[in-house]
């Protein structure tokens, strides 16, 4: 479909929002735009991190899952508690794919899943024994832990369990950190508020654990927040720091391990992947520490040599020669992978809607594939993802925020997009609407997309998914005639 | 009352975080900014208008202290 003027995407915003009652219209109207680049603060345009309206398909989560899952699971070295009934941490066990070098079970625990599994016995008399008897149990069994964090499920809550005290006794008894987090799932609207209380929790529970204790340190230490370590993102990135000259001190939420986090007040430079759920914690190691923070993106070869120049502009001349070095010895290797896939690429229109970083950070590596992005949505972003968004996006593309199931599955329809980039929660729908989709949470199983190495793994998983041949044999089962044929049932 | 962060933002000027209500904006004006009285009135980008006691100038930036919204949409 050829490009949309201005006021084609407002009439398709406007037909869409057609089928709601007037005041889920009118809320709803207020979360979808046309992209307009001469704007410079989305809050005129934009209305972000709201309540969405009962009744319609949201894809969004909640804080235990904005703490639990994001923050705290991929600490590989503690212990994270789901606090509460069995389900919550049952059905989020796993499936993310922050990958860790370590044993499970014996020295990490990223995919276990311990839980207090509260009984009707629990809610009546309260869970805090069951607690600390849980506790016991953990530092019986798992020795090598260096930590534990009470991730609270809304139970937790709502019977006003005092976890806290629990956690403080605890933590005298057996001399390790036992962090509470008060990350109740009915917390806020998203599972963006459930990130800010995890880095608090962090921040109160953590950071300063280590303030007085010696560090050998180097002028080139740097940090790196908020690499979830999706598929290896972290090391593909983590080498590239290294190569440049950098001591890459902690990798926090992506392999790392308490002792790295309770180091990083040490650090010279902390580098921030995804800001929407680690900028707290930034901000205030540069309140506290004087540490400053940058964000970077290290998709696709443009962002990549960008944000390495951006890094090395807060060091001396070896690492500013360092970023160089780097960047010409990939160049080749991604200048080849750019001929080979650009001219299968070249044009294709791409769709995103994933969480809170990733539509606005992967719009550089299509775009050096020569795709283009032509409508992007987040989940749980706030007014300052927009700022940054609208910048990156063209004039005319449509920005949508917390979009329904619906919403986002007739936009699909009327602009006919080559490739979706978004969630496990929209991907079966597209896939039996026959629409090339990628799973950008976890990257489909497949990984790493950060980095030079990265870039190459990227370009490829989108050629596979674009030009796979399979999507036109797709019917989806509602468009099925009746007297379909056996060929179509794999459909 | 709030507890807001004003930090120095790449371009030189100040910037405002309310972390509370995720509210990040340029601060365009301060009413004080010497060396022994900084504070008073603030303007943002956005309209917003807030006002912290007058303390003398933090030895560096960032900073959190309590503010009062006087004006503006939050």
């Amino acid at each position: 479909m050829s490009e949309l003027t201005r006021e084609q995407a407002q009439a398709l915003i406007e037909e869409v929002l057609e089928v709601y009652p007037e005041k889920a219209k009118k809320d709803r109207a207020k979360h979808l735009m046309v992209n307009d680049k001469t704007i410079e603060q989305s809050k005129k345009c934009i209305t972000s991190n709201r309540k969405s309206v009962p009744g319609v398909m949201t894809q969004r989560g909640c804080a235990y899952a904005g703490s639990k899952g994001v923050v705290w699971g991929p600490i590989k070295d503690i212990i994270d508690i789901s606090h509460g009934p069995v389900g919550c941490g049952a059905y989020s066990r796993g499936g993310r794919r922050n990958y860790y070098a370590g044993t499970s079970g014996v020295d990490s625990f990223c995919d276990i899943n311990f839980t207090s599994d509260f009984q009707e016995k629990d809610i009546v008399f309260g869970g805090d024994k069951k607690l600390a008897k849980l506790i016991d149990e953990l530092e019986g069994l798992f020795p090598l832990s260096k930590g534990i964090s009470v991730q609270s499920e809304c139970p937790v809550g709502l019977i006003g369990d005092d976890i806290e005290a629990v956690a403080k006794k605890k933590q005298a008894e057996i001399g390790k950190v036992i962090v509470p987090v008060r990350c109740e799932g009915f917390r806020g609207v998203s599972q963006s508020l459930g990130h800010h209380i995890a880095n608090d929790a962090v921040r109160d529970w953590i950071i300063s654990n280590r303030d007085d204790k010696a560090f050998e340190s180097t002028p080139y230490d740097v940090a790196i927040l908020g690499d979830y370590n999706i598929g290896g993102d972290a090391w593909a990135s983590r080498i590239l720091l290294e190569e440049m000259g950098l001591r890459v001190v902690a990798q926090w939420s992506g392999d790392g391990t308490l002792a790295e986090m309770e180091n990083t007040p040490k650090v010279k430079l902390n580098l921030l992947h995804c800001y929407r759920s680690m900028n707290y914690i930034a901000r205030h190691m540069e309140e506290k520490y004087a540490i400053p923070w940058l964000e970077y993106n290290f998709f696709g070869p443009t962002k990549i040599a960008e944000s390495l120049r951006d890094i090395a502009s807060h060091f001396d001349d070896k690492i500013k020669e360092g970023a160089e070095r780097v960047i010409a010895k990939y160049t080749p290797a991604m200048n080849a992978i750019i001929a080979k896939y650009k001219p299968r690429l070249q044009g294709k229109k791409v769709m995103l809607y994933v969480g809170g970083l990733r539509p606005r950070h992967t719009i550089g590596a299509y775009e050096d594939l020569g795709m283009e992005v032509i409508g992007a949505g987040y989940e749980f972003a706030h007014n300052d993802d927009y700022d940054r968004t609208m910048k990156e996006m063209k004039d005319a593309t449509l920005i949508y925020d917390d979009v329904t199931g619906y919403e986002f599955e007739e936009f699909v329809r009327q602009l006919k997009p080559d490739l979706i980039g978004s969630g496990i929660k929209e991907k079966y729908a597209f896939h039996k609407m026959g629409v090339p989709f990628r799973q950008l949470h976890s990257w489909d199983y497949s990984g790493p997309y950060h980095g030079f190495d990265g870039f190459a793994v990227f370009a490829r998983d989108m050629d596979m998914t674009v030009n796979n041949p399979c999507w036109g044999m797709l019917k989806a089962p509602w468009l099925k005639e009746e007297e379909s044929t056996g060929e179509l049932k794999a459909a | 009352m709030a507890n807001i962060m004003v930090r120095k933002s790449a371009d030189g000027g100040l910037s405002f975080y309310l972390p509370k209500r995720d509210i990040e904006d340029s601060i365009t004006s301060i009413e004080f900014d010497t060396p022994e009285k900084w504070g008073g009135e603030i303007r943002l980008g956005n309209g917003g208008v807030y006002f912290i006691d007058p303390i003398p100038a933090p030895a560096r930036l960032p900073i959190s202290v309590r503010a009062r919204r006087v004006d503006g949409v939050e």
